[in-house]
């Protein structure tokens, strides 16, 4: 089965409404260039689920977000997300929020086709009072309450990764995959970014196919992207654009979001990576050191 | 056989302080967030607690700390295992994982903040990260917090704007659970340390900095503290610690986590 895709088809399977998880983590490898495809599209009113970073920030500030799933949202070395911080601050967004491992376990439980998951997570906290979707219940062994965290059950993931094969064997290379299978498992369809396209035989290297983290028949469609998750890293390859991000931040004192897509968003992802210095500068992007 | 140093900074006054939160951990996970915390679980670490263990702040558990900071190009780093985040959850429900954070906001049952300022939930005056990892390593194991900036914004009056982690408050204990569960260890400021060995768990003065007062302390906290007849004077950092620090730090980061990065002793400094 071929499955690649463009990125433009990937947006035109999603519709207003849905809810859409977004792999990586913070600044890190998350599917910028299918963002960027939402951005250009007219999708809107998404419920959004995502260890969140500029994805969160652009796809608010665009005005495309109903209401968010988040447990934080932060470019790490830019600790505070400006285009989060905005729509929280002007009252716009509907939110869930809640604890990181809260975020896993509902990924696990629509994975794995459960209600939810009980977890002591959140006990005690504004994370209770807060989510009134979020109910408490009473165990059958035990004389404790327990949170009972809902399935986070996705319309689509979208997933960046370093390698993948036209049947959607998905290989993440970096040190860590974050979320990324749960994403995959949780989401009814999910499409996959990679930075190379590879043969089926790549995989035949044990090595190789150790850093693969979920089954082919988990991934929906795959779109062959070089430099698909710039800004963000997409480490052993690249590391995130520090001036990029510093650029972007900025933007949201001066200018607003308009005045950095109309700067860098482009038509295209080949017109955005022109804009941003080609496709050799994402690649030599030095990585992090933390 | 230990020397007291007589010239330290405050940075490392508190990163010597801040240690002694994992002495008696035995072999757990320290994660220390932020470059004093972080120096805090590396001395602790290099010292008193050898079997504490420690990530790379990014995917690997490491049989020695990291140095902080951009290191040589020969630098191996010693991994001991894969650590993703996914699993560092694995980690955090066991219990086996003792975290040293600063949160915004404090209040005097220990509850902190981490998402939220002001304004309304819907709409808040101030949004910041959000409740991150802080509900569930504050009900799954023992936390410590560092304040680099100790005042009453920190140390709020009221309840904080937005509850991140459970503390000591009796209004909202879950069901089937006792205070004593909930586990905050110290807390390490610019000023003082303290912890939460008061009367039903009242914050505590447990030390206070070399030149700060009792009073200061008190004009600086929101709520009262539990002040003990006599409060000692927090131990100086040793030539050892201090030179272990500068090891671990080499690119002196911790001089700019304090304002104004002032010396460790401020007797007769006048504030």
């Amino acid at each position: 089965m071929d499955k690649q895709m463009s990125a433009a088809q990937v947006v035109a399977e999603l519709r207003d409404g849905m809810t859409i998880g977004i792999g990586g983590w913070g600044p890190r490898r998350k599917p910028m260039a299918l963002v960027r495809e939402i951005l250009r599209s007219g999708l809107k009113d998404l419920t959004v689920v995502s260890y969140g970073g500029a994805d969160v920030g652009m796809l608010c500030a665009a005005g495309r977000v109903k209401k968010l799933v988040f447990a934080f949202v932060s470019l790490d070395f830019i600790p505070l997300e400006p285009y989060f911080r905005a729509a929280r601050q002007g009252g716009e967004l509907e939110v869930m929020e809640i604890d990181e491992g809260m975020l896993l376990l509902g990924l696990r439980a629509a994975a794995w086709g459960v209600p939810f998951i009980p977890t002591e997570v959140g006990l005690g906290t504004d994370i209770v009072t807060r989510n009134p979707d979020i109910k408490l219940v009473d165990s059958p062994y035990d004389d404790k309450e327990w949170v009972a965290m809902p399935a986070l059950k996705l319309d689509a993931a979208l997933i960046h990764v370093d390698r993948a094969d036209a049947r959607g064997v998905c290989q993440i290379a970096g040190p860590d995959h974050y979320m990324d299978d749960w994403y995959a498992r949780a989401a009814s369809k999910t499409y996959v970014s990679c930075d190379e396209l590879v043969s089926t035989d790549f995989f035949r290297d044990p090595d190789q196919a150790r850093q693969v983290f979920w089954e082919r028949a988990a991934t929906t469609g795959v779109v062959h992207i070089p430099g698909g998750a710039h800004p963000t890293s997409c480490s052993p390859q690249y590391g995130f654009d520090v001036p990029h991000f510093k650029a972007y931040a900025a933007s949201a004192k001066e200018g607003g979001i308009q005045a950095y897509l109309d700067q860098y968003l482009g038509a295209s992802e080949q017109e955005y990576q022109q804009r941003v210095g080609g496709l050799d500068a994402i690649r030599s992007i030095a990585l992090p050191t933390y | 056989m230990s020397n007291t140093a007589t010239g330290y900074t405050l940075a490392e006054l508190c990163i010597a302080a801040a240690a002694e939160a994992f002495r008696h951990d035995g072999e757990v996970l320290a994660t220390g967030i932020g470059v004093i915390p972080r120096l805090a679980a590396s001395l602790a670490m290099k010292t008193f607690n050898q079997d504490l263990m420690m990530t790379d702040s990014e995917a690997f558990l490491l049989s020695e700390p990291n140095p902080l900071g951009a290191r040589g190009a020969d630098f191996v780093q010693a991994n001991e295992t894969w650590m993703g985040f996914s699993r560092i959850f694995d980690n955090v429900w066991s219990g086996r994982r003792h975290a040293m954070l600063g949160p915004t906001q404090i209040d005097r049952f220990g509850q902190s903040n981490t998402s939220a300022l002001g304004g309304t939930y819907q709409q808040p005056k101030v949004m910041m990260l959000g409740a991150r990892g802080f509900p569930g390593n504050s009900i799954s194991h023992p936390n410590s917090f560092f304040v680099p900036g100790h005042n009453p914004k920190v140390f709020v009056e009221g309840e904080c704007d937005f509850v991140s982690s459970i503390g000591y408050n009796p209004a909202r204990l879950p069901k089937g659970h006792k205070l004593d569960d909930v586990d905050i260890r110290l807390i390490v400021t610019d000023l003082c340390v303290m912890d939460f060995g008061g009367a039903d768990h009242r914050m505590r003065l447990v030390s206070l900095h070399p030149g700060i007062s009792v009073d200061q302390v008190r004009e600086n906290t929101g709520f009262e503290l539990e002040i003990p007849a006599a409060v000692p004077v927090t131990t100086a950092p040793t030539v050892e610690q201090l030179a272990i620090i500068a090891a671990m730090d080499p690119h002196n980061q911790r001089a700019h986590q304090i304002k104004d990065n002032p010396p460790g002793d401020r007797t007769g400094a006048g504030s």
